[in-house]
C-alpha cells in the first residue's frame, strides 16, 4: 500500500522541553490513522508538523509523497485540516463558506456550484445554504466544518479532536462522514479522547511523553495488553 | 490574485455583518469630529457677566456697551451698590463682574488713571482666565483708542499681537489633525488587531495556515480592507474639517494624502504587531485602548502641550507616532509647509513602520517554530 505520511525519528523541542522524542511511524492511503494520548503527551504538536504550522527539530517527514522542510506548499495543496474549533466562519453563510474556501484552494466556480450540491445534498441541508453558520446546531457545524475541510480533495485530511463536546448520536453520524471520506481515498489523521471512537480506526497510536508507546490496529493492541477494550489499553499505557 | 480577491470579499462580509465594526468605521469619526469641534470649545461666546458701575458717566458707559458687544459676553447681572458680590457668584448666574470705581471718568481725566476691577469665578480657572484676558484686552484697547489719542507719552512701546496660521485662535485647527490621529489609530491599529485576533481566537488562522495561502497573503488579506477604510476616513475627516469648521488646507493635498497613508501603515503595522502578541479579542482590545487610545490623547499634544508635561512624560511622547503626525498634519494644513519642514517627523515615521514590522514578523516566526 501506498505510504502517504512517513515520520522518521521526528524530534521537536521547545526550550528544554522535548515535546516529540523520535517519533517513526507510516500512514497508508485510505486507511482511519487514530492518534491517541493523554492532554499534553504531544500528539498536537506532532499533528501541526504535519500540516506544516511548525517545524520539526530534527528528523525526517513526507507528506503526500512531499519533504516537509522542502516543500510545504506542496503539502498544504494535499491536505485538509479541520481544528477544534470549527474552522468555519460563524459570520458567514454555508454558501459564502464554501465559496470562500474553494477559493483559497483554486477550485474553480463552475466546480464549486457542482460540489456544493452535492455536499449539501448529502447533510441534507439544501435549505439552509443562506443561514448564517452561527445560528446552526454545533451537530451541523461540525459537520459542516468537516466537509468543507475535504471539500477540495485532499488526499489527508487532519481532523483535531474533532467531535470534542458533541453529543453521541452526533458523533456516530460524524463517523459516517468520515467513513464516507475513506470510501473516497482520502486518508483520515484523527485525534481524540474518545476511546469509543478509536475503536472505530483502522490502526491507532498511543501517545505518552512524547513518545509513541504503541502503534497497532484496535483488535492487537487488545489482544497484546490483554484489555476487554481501547479504554483499558490506554489506561495501561498511559499509567 | 483570484485567492487574495476572495480573502478580501469575505474580510468585507465580516466589517459588513457587524454593527459595532461599521458604527467605530463610519459613524465615530462624524461625531468625534463633531464633539470636539462643536461642544467641547475652548472659544468663549456669550458668557455672562455682571456690570457694578458705580460712576454711571459716559466713559463706563461705553467701556461697557465695548464688553457686551464684542460677541464674548452678555450682560447677566447689574450690580447695585450693597450687593453681595459672592451672592452672585454662588447663584452661577455670571463668570465674572467687572467693576468701576466711582468718579471713573473724572480721576481718568484728572490723573491718568482710573481703576477696573475684575472679579472672577475662578473654580473653572481656564475659563476665568481667558474671561479676563478678554476683558481686560478691550478694555485696553477702548482706553489707548477713545482717550490717549490726544496724549502724547513719551517713549511708549506698542505691543502688536497677531496670531500667524489660526488667526481666530479657533480650538476645531487642533483637533482635527487630532481626531485625525485618533480614528486612523482606532480603525488602522484597534481593528486589525481584533481582526486578526479574532481568527486565532476561533481557530480559523489554523486553517488559513495549513491552507496553501501563504501567511504574507493572510495578513496582506486582513489589512488592506482597513487600509481602504482608514483612507475614507481621512477623506471624511478632511472633508468636513474643511467645509464644516472652516479649517483651511495651506499645503499641498497630495501631499497631505501622503503622509497620512504613511500614518496609516505605520498604524496597520503597530495593529499587527499587536495581533502577534495577544491571544484573543480581549486582550487586542485592551492593548489598543491602553497602548494607543490613551496615549493618543493624553500625550501627542492634542489636547494637552506637550511643554507643559512632566519631563518623563515629555520623553515618553516622543514615542507616541501621533505626536509627530499632529505636527505634520498642523504644518501642511495651518502654515502650508512641504516635506523640507517635517522631513525629520516623516523620517520619525517611518523608522516606526520599519519597527513595528520588522517585530511582527519576529514574533509570527517565533509562533510557527
Amino acid at each position: 500500500m501506498e505510504k502517504v505520511i512517513e515520520v522518521r525519528h521526528l524530534v521537536k523541542k521547545f526550550g528544554s522541553f522535548t515535546a516529540n522524542d523520535n517519533l517513526n511511524f507510516d500512514v497508508y492511503q485510505g486507511e482511519i490513522f487514530g492518534f491517541l494520548g493523554a492532554n499534553g503527551a504531544g500528539k498536537t504538536t506532532a499533528m501541526r508538523i504535519l500540516c506544516g504550522l511548525s517545524s520539526p527539530t530534527s528528523g525526517e517527514v513526507k507528506v503526500s509523497g512531499y519533504d516537509i522542510y522542502k516543500e510545504t506548499e506542496k503539502i498544504k495543496r494535499n491536505i485538509g485540516y479541520m481544528s477544534q474549533k470549527f474552522s468555519l466562519y460563524e459570520d458567514l453563510t454555508i454558501a459564502e463558506n464554501i465559496r470562500f474556501f474553494s477559493g483559497i484552494y483554486g477550485i474553480t466556480p463552475k466546480n464549486r456550484k457542482a460540489k456544493q450540491e452535492v455536499l449539501l445534498k448529502n447533510l441534507d441541508i439544501e435549505s439552509s445554504k443562506d443561514s448564517l453558520i452561527g445560528s446552526l446546531p454545533l451537530g451541523w457545524k461540525q459537520k459542516l466544518a468537516f466537509s468543507v475541510a475535504i471539500f477540495h480533495d485532499p488526499k489527508i485530511v487532519f481532523l483535531d479532536e474533532p467531535t470534542s463536546g458533541v453529543d453521541p448520536i452526533t458523533r456516530r453520524k460524524f463517523w459516517d462522514l468520515i467513513y464516507e471520506a475513506t470510501d473516497r481515498g482520502i486518508t483520515v489523521f484523527v485525534t481524540t479522547h474518545y476511546m469509543d471512537e478509536a475503536e472505530y480506526c483502522n490502526r491507532v497510536s498511543i501517545m505518552n511523553d512524547g513518545r509513541i508507546e504503541a502503534l497497532d490496529t484496535p483488535e492487537n493492541l487488545k489482544k497484546k495488553y490483554s484489555a476487554k477494550n481501547m479504554d483499558e489499553v490506554f489506561l495501561k499505557i498511559a499509567r | 490574485m483570484k485567492q487574495f480577491t476572495g480573502f478580501l470579499r469575505k474580510e468585507f462580509l465580516h466589517i459588513f455583518r457587524d454593527p459595532r465594526t461599521m458604527v467605530i468605521i463610519f459613524l465615530l469619526p462624524i461625531v468625534q469630529l463633531l464633539l470636539f469641534g462643536k461642544v467641547i470649545n475652548n472659544d468663549l461666546q456669550d458668557s455672562k457677566i455682571g456690570i457694578f458701575d458705580q460712576s454711571h458717566d459716559n466713559t463706563t458707559r461705553e467701556i461697557t456697551s465695548k464688553l457686551l458687544s464684542s460677541g464674548y459676553f452678555l450682560l447677566g447681572a447689574e450690580l447695585l451698590p450693597g450687593d453681595d458680590v459672592e451672592d452672585v457668584f454662588r447663584k452661577g448666574k455670571v463668570k465674572m463682574i467687572v467693576t468701576f470705581g466711582p468718579e471713573f471718568e473724572k480721576s481718568l481725566e484728572r490723573d491718568g488713571h482710573a481703576d477696573v476691577q475684575l472679579l472672577a469665578d475662578a473654580s473653572d480657572p481656564n475659563t476665568a482666565r481667558i474671561l479676563t484676558n478678554y476683558a481686560s484686552g478691550i478694555i485696553n484697547d477702548y482706553v489707548k483708542k477713545e482717550k490717549l489719542q490726544n496724549i502724547q507719552l513719551p517713549n511708549q512701546i506698542n505691543t502688536e499681537v497677531r496670531m500667524l496660521y489660526n488667526e481666530g485662535l479657533k480650538s476645531v485647527y487642533m483637533f482635527v489633525p487630532g481626531i485625525m490621529a485618533m480614528i486612523l489609530m482606532l480603525i488602522s491599529a484597534m481593528m486589525t488587531s481584533i481582526s486578526i485576533s479574532r481568527e486565532k481566537e476561533m481557530g480559523t488562522m489554523e486553517v488559513l495556515l495549513a491552507s496553501p495561502l501563504k501567511p504574507i497573503q493572510i495578513i496582506l488579506g486582513k489589512v488592506t480592507p482597513y487600509l481602504l477604510l482608514s483612507f475614507i476616513n481621512t477623506l471624511t475627516i478632511i472633508l468636513l474639517g474643511v467645509f464644516v469648521f472652516g479649517v483651511p488646507i495651506k499645503g499641498s493635498f497630495i501631499f497631505l494624502m501622503a503622509e497620512s497613508f504613511l500614518f496609516i501603515l505605520m498604524a496597520l503595522s503597530l495593529g499587527i504587531l499587536i495581533s502577534t502578541v495577544a491571544p484573543n479579542q480581549m486582550v487586542a482590545m485592551f492593548i489598543s485602548v491602553l497602548a494607543l487610545m490613551l496615549p493618543t490623547i493624553l500625550l501627542s499634544g492634542f489636547i494637552f502641550p506637550i511643554k507643559n508635561m512632566p519631563w518623563p512624560l515629555q520623553i515618553l511622547s516622543h514615542a507616541m507616532p501621533p505626536r509627530w503626525f499632529i505636527v505634520i498634519i498642523r504644518n501642511i494644513m495651518l502654515k502650508g509647509t512641504g516635506i523640507m519642514f517635517v522631513w525629520k517627523e516623516t523620517l520619525i515615521l517611518m523608522f516606526m513602520t520599519f519597527v513595528f514590522i520588522a517585530l511582527s514578523i519576529k514574533n509570527f516566526k517565533i509562533r510557527l517554530e
